[in-house]
């Protein structure tokens, strides 16, 4: 499994993800729509109690499940425990694995759909993390997609569920359906227009929770923020997925007013931010990952509001992932320290936005 | 008794548990209200931090919180040494790092984690999916935990009897289970 895992790797470093296309509904904003389940199997100990062997028999029994989702698509088996330091951030950048899955040590693996839509991670917090994700909001495929995936491999093996609590999980704060619902939004109106704490507000008051692009932390980083349930018990799926999705457009509505706003007050003033910032990204000849996260971000919703119209969306969704560390040295093919990322970084903005400067480009 | 911050009679005793060691303090109703509420505040995870530790410093002060009314240090503190039977986690052991040993900590801890589940999802009754079979072969399933514990300590103490027998054990219920799982296909 492991041996031909790095040219799989590099595989996936050519193309980008489904969700990335910018394709679902609501794209500008929405950058897409994610569903997970926790599980565990009900004849062995937690992660945090398992030990060696009995991480090495619950990826073992895992793995011998999950090939019933073979014939929906090619799937992708990684050993995580094997992967070098650079390829486990490659993933974690990707939102394929999560940062506790790339960090812990021992048995622990993660098999990807062939699309990227789906993931799932053995011997994470929970034995099993089963993540699918959508491009744009569409939560209801997310659900059909994920329920489908549980179904097929709980016919091959017992998950530890309880007739009270529901699916049982090392964390009481998953307890019930195990599930996490949460959205991806690209926001930078309402940052700007200094909204966005009060939108926060009123989300944590119907218990939502809000975290920026890699989950951990509050710094939202090219003004990303994902919204998500924070309960899971004692309401069915659908509902969560109902409360989630029926805030969303709300939000969304906020962020169009912002923009209509910034539009109509400082036509100019925006205009010439957007112009700067594509500016700045199509010939700096160093740049770091922050900088380039925040111009792009209004390079973004210049595009959206039609003041850049050389560029497409999908591109500028990719530029956001390919420009992360670890990205950036696999596609250049060579370790590199941060001075040497920013010029390599920069000069990849350089290329790809001049490419699709070019009308005859196929932009891929 | 009087008020540990001022000369009113103290009417509230509050056992802080976010230390090592269970502490009581003394207070009047103005300050316990004033004292729950700064707890409760410190409660937001800090910005920046990794999620899941600040989950956990959550975690453990909602339980110190709901634990602290009506509770005196050594019941408190009982509590927290009780340990599960099947993965040998303690209440303490779980509260300070917020994660659960094993699937039977549910059961065996039901008393500490009822009202914090309650606290954190507002409700304690499981509405949605579940699987199949779910009721099928609960008891197996924590036996199986505990019996392979026990052999793994077995051998270690170089008890090679006990362990062969514990071995048997673990193959009869795991042989009855494949072959109810192989019969439900």
């Amino acid at each position: 499994m492991t041996g031909n895992a790095n040219v799989k790797l590099d595989d996936l470093t050519r193309y980008s993800g489904e969700w990335l296309r910018g394709v679902g509904p609501q794209s500008d904003i929405v950058i897409s729509s994610r569903i997970r389940l926790a599980r565990n199997l009900a004849d062995y100990p937690f992660i945090s109690r398992a030990s060696p062997q009995d991480r090495g028999r619950i990826q073992g029994q895992l793995q011998t499940a999950i090939p019933s989702l073979a014939d929906q698509d090619d799937l992708l088996c990684i050993d995580v425990e094997e992967l070098a330091a650079v390829d486990r951030q490659f993933l974690v950048e990707r939102q394929l694995i999560s940062r506790e899955l790339a960090e812990a040590s021992g048995a622990r693996s993660v098999a990807i759909g062939r699309d990227e839509k789906f993931s799932l991670m053995i011997n994470e917090e929970d034995h099993l993390r089963i993540q699918v994700m959508e491009s744009g909001l569409d939560l209801e495929s997310a659900w059909d997609r994920i329920n489908r995936i549980d179904d097929l491999i709980e016919e091959k093996v017992t998950f530890a569920c309880d007739e009270t609590l529901g699916y049982l999980t090392a964390c009481p704060t998953n307890v019930g359906t195990g599930m996490r619902v949460s959205v991806m939004l690209h926001l930078p109106a309402l940052v700007m227009t200094r909204q966005i704490d009060k939108v926060f507000r009123s989300l944590h008051k119907i218990s939502l929770a809000v975290r920026g692009l890699y989950g951990e932390g509050s710094q939202a980083m090219g003004d990303f923020y994902q919204i998500s349930n924070q309960i899971t018990l004692g309401r069915s799926e659908k509902d969560l997925i109902k409360q989630v999705g029926d805030v969303v457009p709300v939000v969304i509505k906020y962020e169009r007013q912002a923009r209509e706003f910034l539009v109509q007050e400082s036509q100019e003033n925006l205009h010439d931010r957007v112009s700067r910032a594509y500016g700045i990204l199509r010939n700096a000849q160093t740049i770091s990952s922050e900088e380039t996260m925040h111009l792009l971000s209004s390079v973004r919703m210049g595009v959206n509001l039609g003041l850049i119209d050389d560029l497409k969306i999908p591109i500028v969704n990719e530029l956001f992932i390919h420009t992360q560390p670890a990205h950036l040295q696999k596609l250049s093919g060579s370790e590199l320290d941060t001075t040497d990322r920013n010029i390599e970084r920069a000069r990849y903005l350089r290329r790809h936005l001049a490419q699709a400067d070019r009308p005859d480009s196929e932009n891929n | 008794m009087k008020c540990q911050k001022c000369e009113k009679p103290a009417n509230f005793h509050i056992t802080e548990l976010t230390g090592g060691k269970p502490q009581e303090v003394h207070l009047c109703e103005d300050h316990a209200r004033e004292y729950l509420t700064q707890a409760g505040e410190a409660g937001e995870p800090p910005a920046g931090t990794n999620m899941a530790a600040a989950m956990a410093q959550q975690m453990a002060q909602q339980i110190a919180a709901q634990m602290a009314i009506g509770q005196t240090a050594d019941e408190l503190e009982k509590l927290d040494q009780q340990a599960c039977p099947v993965c040998g986690i303690t209440f303490y052991e779980f509260r300070s790092q917020g994660r659960l040993g094993c699937p039977n900590d549910y059961v065996c801890f039901k008393k500490q984690l009822e009202p914090l589940i309650l606290n954190i999802h507002g409700e304690s009754q499981h509405v949605g999916k579940s699987p199949k079979g779910a009721s099928v072969a609960s008891r197996e399933r924590t036996q199986l935990i505990r019996l392979r514990r026990e052999m793994k300590s077995a051998i270690a103490e170089e008890a090679y009897e006990r362990a062969s027998q514990l071995r048997d054990q673990i193959r009869q219920i795991e042989g009855g289970r494949e072959s109810r799982m192989g019969g439900d296909e």
